[in-house]
């Protein structure tokens, strides 16, 4: 059988995150081999299959996915109870790369989780790895336990003050670039802040890989639903780096695909 | 040496090779056909067009089965007025592009011929043959009568070679290419997708959100070179085969069996955009080895008794 195709999992656990945020764990040998920033389509019979990044991978057989409630078919998955069935395809995409041996991941919102699994491959690979975590307020950190638990440097931003640094984890970026003079940065989250990242990075030319979302459809890179630019998220991402983020920064921030492939104005 | 040359004209079309994208595949913008353009296809194909923009039917929209895929898009598109500014940046580059669009009226059809001709497409390729909306969205060639109403149509709104697509899903494919050709179309292209389904055993649930898809990739080959030879046996029009060319073989044997070019889709999935280099590399390799001048020399040489 190839990743491909269609498989239907049993979910093993439920693990709520914040008030609307829910991580759902399953087993599947495909999402077991499969490279952290990768993803798979999460099919909800009857009500839609949208992409969703692995939250864990392989953590003795058992992946998982994050979601938070913001639709109908993240409502129901958020609702999915332990011994229900979802569907999953993949995973799709290409994932991050190694590279830099003084790494710093930047999450934003639910985008952290998608940073999980590669904060482990890297101290698997002998490299500490400098962590934001971000989010608006307290409440909505996700994975903070989780993440210290692995990590000796974990940084965390509210955009409130209400816990750690107070402002964005961009700015919060800044700082630690300068005092830990990082090679390389990994991010993940909210457009805006994948932007604000990427020109700081810029700036102080250090290379960066981001994460970006669109509207996917067939998620193999044919029907072109997710274009950026000249790329597709689905196949030429969802992983960017520098060179292509350059090469993007007329739509990055600014315009998206809907799903008819009309650009439209990404929410600021 | 100089390299042999692939150039082909296709009802007088220049085109440097016989090979473009299917409809549908990698057409959703500028950017996307120009990378298919400098990937190494001879002409690019358009996102079927359409009056209005189109989200298409909500996923899962597509579905992996031996020998293939099932999709059903239903015709997601930006509409062919907003991609007018995508077609004038293509052919601002000298690329060839190929219009694909779909209407629900004889009106609407002219109307969109027209919009597209003036938005400086090289020629219209006529989809009548989605498998993936219902009669009211798109008019099917099964119907002999709204195919001959089309294509005339078209043809009086344009001075573009027109290009009719036709479905696998009938009987006899010969009775509508008959009647696209009496009407004034300059080439047919065989095939669209062939009507499929995928069902979940442990849902038990059809997969696709609109239930009924269609099928492209490498089973559907047969079935499109089986077209293509009955087409060729009974139309003077050129022929663009289309349907699971996957390797540069595979686009021989539908030369061979009457295609004047031919459609890539499903398989840039496994092989990514190179695919259009290797194919058009094979295809000179063949024709080097087998002491052929040109493409046109294979074109229906397997007919030939």
């Amino acid at each position: 059988m190839r990743r491909e195709v269609h498989r239907v999992v049993k979910v093993e656990e439920v693990k709520q995150e914040a008030k609307d945020v829910f991580t759902l764990y399953f087993k599947d040998n495909f999402c077991s081999s499969a490279s952290p920033g990768q993803f798979i389509m999460v099919w909800i019979p009857g009500v839609d299959e949208i992409p969703m990044s692995l939250s864990t991978i392989n953590q003795k057989g058992v992946s998982s996915i994050t979601v938070r409630s913001v639709g109908e078919a993240t409502r129901i998955l958020c609702e999915t109870k332990v011994g229900e069935k979802i569907g999953v395809r993949g995973p799709f995409g290409n994932g991050f790369t190694l590279k830099g041996s003084k790494p710093v991941l930047v999450g934003g919102g639910t985008g952290v989780p998608a940073l999980y699994p590669l904060a482990s491959k890297m101290l698997i690979s002998g490299i500490k790895p400098s962590f934001i975590l971000g989010a608006r307020n307290a409440e909505q950190l996700l994975f903070k336990d989780r993440l210290q638990e692995i990590l000796d440097d974990l940084i965390i931003s509210t955009d409130d003050g209400s816990l750690g640094f107070k402002g964005y984890a961009s700015e919060c970026l800044g700082r630690l670039i300068l005092e830990k003079k990082c090679d390389s940065i990994y991010t993940c989250g909210p457009e805006q802040m994948i932007v604000s990242i990427f020109k700081e990075a810029e700036r102080r030319n250090i290379f960066v890989q981001a994460s970006l979302e669109r509207y996917v459809k067939c998620a193999v890179g044919l029907c072109g639903s997710c274009g950026i630019g000249p790329f597709r998220v689905c196949k030429d991402g969802p992983v960017f780096d520098s060179i292509s983020l350059r090469a993007v920064m007329n739509e990055l921030g600014f315009k998206k695909m809907d799903p008819s492939g009309r650009l439209i104005p990404v929410e600021k | 040496m100089s390299q042999l040359s692939l150039a082909v004209e296709l009802a007088g079309l220049g085109l440097r090779n016989p090979t473009m994208n299917a409809a549908g595949v990698l057409g959703m913008s500028s950017y996307q056909l120009k990378r298919l353009y400098e990937s190494g296809a001879g002409a690019v194909v358009t996102k079927s067009l359409g009056r209005q923009p189109r989200n298409g039917h909500p996923n899962p929209t597509i579905v992996f089965v031996e020998g293939g895929v099932i999709n059903s898009m239903g015709l997601p598109n930006p509409s062919a007025e907003y991609f007018r500014d995508e077609i004038k940046r293509l052919k601002a580059e000298n690329i060839p592009v190929v219009a694909s669009f779909f209407a629900a009226s004889i009106e609407d059809f002219t109307y969109l011929a027209s919009i597209l001709t003036d938005a400086g497409a090289d020629a219209l390729e006529i989809n009548c043959s989605c498998p993936n909306v219902g009669r009211e969205k798109c008019m099917l060639e099964a119907d002999r009568e709204s195919l001959e109403k089309v294509t005339k149509a078209v043809r009086e709104a344009s001075s573009l070679p027109v290009f009719v697509k036709l479905t696998p899903n009938v009987a006899n494919i010969v009775e509508g290419a008959k009647i696209a050709e009496e009407n004034g179309a300059d080439g047919i292209t065989a095939v669209n997708t062939l009507k499929a389904l995928a069902v979940d055993i442990d849902l038990r649930k059809p997969i696709l959100s609109n239930i009924i898809g269609g099928l492209s990739g490498p089973a559907l080959k047969p079935v499109a070179l089986r077209c293509v030879w009955e087409l060729f046996e009974n139309i003077e029009i050129p022929i663009i085969g289309c349907g699971g060319v996957s390797y540069w073989r595979d686009a021989v044997e539908f030369l061979l069996c009457g295609a004047s070019a031919i459609q890539i889709g499903t398989a840039l999935m496994d092989h990514g955009v190179e695919l259009f280099k290797e194919v058009n590399e094979g295809i000179r390799r063949y024709l080097e080895e087998n002491g052929f001048r040109g493409v046109k020399d294979i074109v229906g040489l397997a007919h030939e008794t």
